[in-house]
């Protein structure tokens, strides 16, 4: 039978989640990194004992974390990541020019096809690339060096890019997310990148249909059908039927469409799954219900799941990396909370069960499914 | 010797435990002890001082001889009694929190 294996980053270390097929008894292991802040762990498609995890700290700053043995054990990696050339500027808070500095690895994005290559979304909001399983790492500088870098502004949480979708049907073709720059995508493995945000509407901007300063919080795409793509903006659901060149609104009957994780069901590329959250300002569930929403019909009509979820007095956050599926015939579900929460679903949303209530806040999940 | 005091979360990155001991020869300053400590410990490299600027982390701290010595230039010389291994040169993590 498969089994599934969870990787959980936190604000105090990483966690490993296994269990079978069934998915109702789990193992949990750790605190790996004890102490420190996991932004992202994930496994490599290629070779699923491989693990590239991202370990920083606001006193010691980042360090790159790998397990080649499924997360039993781990070795620090190359920690440099040098802007290429002279940085320069982006916008700051205040609208003048502020130097580009490197704080943190927000995503991980371990190749389809190498597992010595991996990718990394940075704050100050950049790419980067390793082809020696970590240990030295180049800066994909065409992303940084569109001609739009000088006017990006960091949002509230800092300027990270925090997502990277790589297109399995086109080794060249890429996706990353900026807040609050937004997206953008390759066509030829990273050397150069146009934004693709044309249909997005922020009314914080001065022209809310502008180019670029749009808050994505995050993309999703089912591999079968990687021209469509739906996003979860700051405020809106999207989606994108031809590769990003145009979004068009999806939010439907949301109660809410302001939330930060979305993604796509393992076997139906239609299915797709939100968090939705009050507001901007008040980021828990309204009503103090915590519900997944679930669209069958790939956006607008949307269903509450709520079996097993609180529906009374849940004032958690689900943050944008927290949300995964695993590839189990029967599709399961996962998300982690800032109360300390993973729950699963092995039922495509429709119950809920939690695997653990008490970690530190959650800031990442993802999940493998083994043989 | 001279002897060199991380903090925890850097002692078991390092995987340390007690007091590090490092062999320098020439000047003993801050520059040469953390270069020293690196080159024995490449994991512990941006952790103290920027890889690129070479500057202090701003949370942490050096203390040697009940003296606050992270204010001096890298290449300030550390206490004679840090040169001879009498006292300990402290990599201290900041306070934070209440």
């Amino acid at each position: 039978m498969s089994t599934v294996r969870l990787l959980v980053g936190t604000r105090k270390g990483a966690f490993v989640l296994t269990s079978d097929g069934h998915r109702q008894k789990w193992e949990i292991n750790g605190p790996f990194f004890g102490g420190w802040e996991l932004y992202h762990l994930k496994g490599s498609p290629v070779d699923p004992n491989r693990i590239y995890a991202s370990q920083c700290s606001g006193w010691f700053g980042q360090m790159i974390q790998r397990s080649d043995d499924g997360g039993k054990s781990w070795t620090p990696v190359g920690n440099k990541f040098v802007y290429d050339g002279v940085p320069g500027t982006h916008q700051w808070y205040d609208g003048t020019p502020h130097p580009w500095e490197f704080k943190r690895v927000w995503h991980l994005e371990p190749s389809l096809t190498d597992p010595d290559t991996v990718y990394a979304g940075v704050e100050d909001a950049a790419m980067f690339r390793s082809t020696d399983a970590g240990q030295s790492w180049q800066e994909l500088s065409g992303l940084r060096g569109h001609g739009s870098g000088a006017h990006w502004m960091p949002g509230a949480g800092g300027m990270g890019l925090h997502t990277i979708l790589l297109d399995p049907s086109n080794a060249a073709r890429m996706y990353i997310a900026i807040s609050a720059a937004g997206a953008f995508r390759t066509d030829d493995g990273g050397k150069t990148w146009l934004p693709k945000n044309l249909g997005l509407k922020s009314d914080f901007m001065p022209d809310p249909t502008a180019e670029v300063g749009h808050c994505v919080h995050r993309i999703a795409m089912h591999p079968s059908r990687p021209n469509v793509l739906f996003m979860q903006k700051h405020w809106d659901v999207m989606r994108s039927d031809n590769a990003g060149d145009s979004w068009h609104e999806v939010s439907g009957n949301l109660p809410t469409d302001f939330g930060f994780p979305i993604d796509v069901h393992a076997h139906e590329p239609d299915t797709i799954y939100v968090v939705p959250i009050k507001s901007d300002s008040e980021h828990y569930p309204p009503d103090g219900k915590l519900r997944v929403y679930r669209s069958r019909s790939g956006g607008n009509e949307w269903e509450a799941l709520t079996k097993g979820l609180p529906q009374s007095d849940c004032y958690v956050n689900i943050l944008r990396d927290a949300m995964a599926v695993d590839s189990m015939d029967s599709c399961g579900i996962y998300f982690g909370t800032t109360g300390g929460q993973v729950y699963a679903s092995a039922d495509s949303g429709d119950s809920w069960k939690a695997i653990v209530r008490d970690l530190p806040g959650v800031l990442s999940v993802e999940v493998q499914t083994l043989p | 010797m001279i002897r060199v005091v991380l903090p925890s979360h850097l002692r078991t990155l390092a995987q340390v435990s007690g007091e590090v001991m490092l062999d320098i020869e020439g000047p003993v300053s801050q520059r040469s002890v953390l270069d020293a400590l690196e080159a024995c410990y490449p994991m512990l490299r941006g952790t103290i001082r920027d890889q690129v600027s070479g500057k202090r982390r701003a949370f942490l701290r050096f203390f040697a001889c009940k003296r606050d010595l992270s204010h001096e230039p890298p290449d300030f010389l550390l206490p004679e009694a840090v040169a001879s291994g009498a006292e300990p040169f402290l990599v201290v993590g900041a306070v934070a929190g209440g």
